[in-house]
């Protein structure tokens, strides 16, 4: 196949795009578990959090992509460096189902479970590490698994405001009119969300709880 | 016999003064005064909604009184702090609640274990809780769902039972076993009691379960505490509701008054 001789005769570059194309994702859903999970947390234990957080975070979730990192390229610091710019965006875009599962996963407790533990003394925090987070893990990481994927696929956008990645190929091939050259980058980057959603639904499973 | 009578002079070990708690618009609890003394079973009896989990609750501090105290050892348990409040209050519920991902021997050995116990103590303390409740010692790697609903219970009660409480609140413990099991469980109960006298405070809905394990039972409606009475005085009882119930639960109350751990 066409294609993959392409993909043989530039190998460096595919794969220099796709280091780029995981940094990308890689640093994105680390910040949105960073921030997703301790709102996730927050809104489960302060229901009156709940509307607005969620409600931001899908809102977010509609602006169409291009155009939100149309939207952040003027801003100073950020717009500097197209790839801080695509992680911020993909960082917004990955919140939603991280907060909403750690929020389903948490409410999950059995409360019996929870009156119980709180009964025989407990603290808050012994019973968010001990119990909640061990017991909602499952339901949390399977949101990380959903982010993970959606990124990858729109992390090949980036490449429209020349942060890198995949992309690159995506958008170079539709200008060139060639086949060969956009599947060089969405192959890759389907292979890519293939392996997260693999992996990630590993990691799920062994860390069900009993 | 007067060894057995606790002194009238002594300080309750639970005290609930004048408690009333409201909710929303809701009075659940209204001018409730109880004392338990140590080494007492005082069981709370009542149909759903008359206020005796409730009162459970406000002794280890699940729930603040809207006014009143509940004294705990002769202190205001406002004033107590609050972890160290529950950490000495065992707490048996219904659905038990144990924690689904740990092992039987780590549920039972949370609290020793949060509290700084070397860990063989907490070895030595395990087996001699599970031996305690009746359970083989096969079962401390276990979890909770590999359990039958009386097993799990019993580790409920071992859990309770871990770190020596002084005293304990059960809150329908044996409710959701089969006839059978319940049976068991409640005579083992008080061959337990008999050993170990605890002070403990016992919310139940059956008459029959009241009569056989209480030293008191604490009849009550809508929020207020009608009448206390010992089990025999009970059947007994001109009071229209405790009539009722008698009448309710039918004939050969008298042994289960009778019956205890036989």
């Amino acid at each position: 196949m066409n294609v993959f001789r392409f993909i043989l005769q530039n190998h460096d570059q595919v794969i220099e795009l796709t280091l780029e194309h995981l940094r990308l994702v890689g640093f994105s859903t680390l910040f949105a578990m960073l921030i997703g999970i301790p709102l996730g947390i927050l809104i489960a234990h302060r229901p009156r959090f709940n509307k607005p957080v969620l409600a931001s975070a899908n809102i977010i979730q509609t602006i169409p992509s291009l155009a939100l990192f149309g939207f952040l390229l003027p801003v100073p610091w950020l717009g500097d460096r197209a790839d801080r710019l695509a992680i911020l965006a993909l960082t917004l875009y990955a919140l939603l189902p991280i907060i909403r599962n750690t929020y389903t996963g948490i409410r999950g407790v059995d409360p019996a479970v929870m009156e119980a533990g709180r009964g025989m003394g407990l603290t808050e925090s012994q019973l968010l590490f001990q119990v909640e987070l061990p017991l909602a893990v499952s339901v949390i990481l399977s949101g990380v698994r959903v982010a993970v994927v959606i990124s990858v696929g729109l992390a090949t956008i980036a490449a429209a405001i020349g942060a890198g990645g995949l992309g690159e190929f995506i958008f170079r091939g539709l200008a060139m009119v060639d086949d060969r050259v956009i599947l060089a980058g969405a192959i890759p980057a389907a292979l890519m969300a293939l392996v997260a959603d693999f992996s990630v639904g590993w990691l799920e499973r062994r860390l069900q709880p009993q | 016999m007067l060894g057995d009578m606790p002194a009238v002079s002594a300080t309750p070990v639970i005290e609930f003064r004048d408690v009333s708690y409201r909710v929303g618009g809701t009075q659940v609890l209204s001018g409730f005064n109880l004392q338990v003394q140590s080494g007492e079973i005082v069981v709370l009896l009542g149909r759903s909604g008359s206020g005796k989990t409730t009162s459970l609750k406000l002794v280890n501090r699940l729930l603040t009184p809207s006014s009143g105290e509940v004294r705990v050892k002769g202190v205001s348990n406002a004033e107590v702090d609050l972890i160290r409040l529950r950490r000495g209050i065992g707490y048996v519920i219904q659905d038990v609640g144990l924690f689904p991902h740990f092992t039987i021997e780590r549920n039972i050995g949370l609290v020793p274990k949060i509290e700084g116990w070397p860990q063989e103590r907490i070895r030595v303390r395990l087996r001699e809780l599970l031996q305690m409740v009746g359970l083989t010692p096969e079962i401390a790697s276990r979890y909770p769902h590999q359990l039958s609903g009386g097993q799990r219970q019993r580790v409920g009660v071992a859990r309770a039972l871990a770190a020596d409480p002084e005293i304990v609140l059960m809150d329908e413990p044996f409710g959701a076993l089969d006839p059978l099991t319940r049976d068991e469980l409640q005579r083992e109960f008080l061959l337990l009691q008999q050993r170990l006298h605890k002070t403990v405070l016992f919310v139940t809905h059956d008459l029959r379960e009241a009569l056989r394990l209480g030293s008191r039972v604490a009849l009550m409606e809508t929020g207020r505490l009608v009448t206390v009475l010992a089990p025999e005085e009970f059947l007994r009882s001109t009071d229209s509701l405790a009539s009722a119930y008698v009448r309710a639960f039918g004939g050969d109350l008298e042994s289960a008054a009778n019956r205890g751990t036989s």
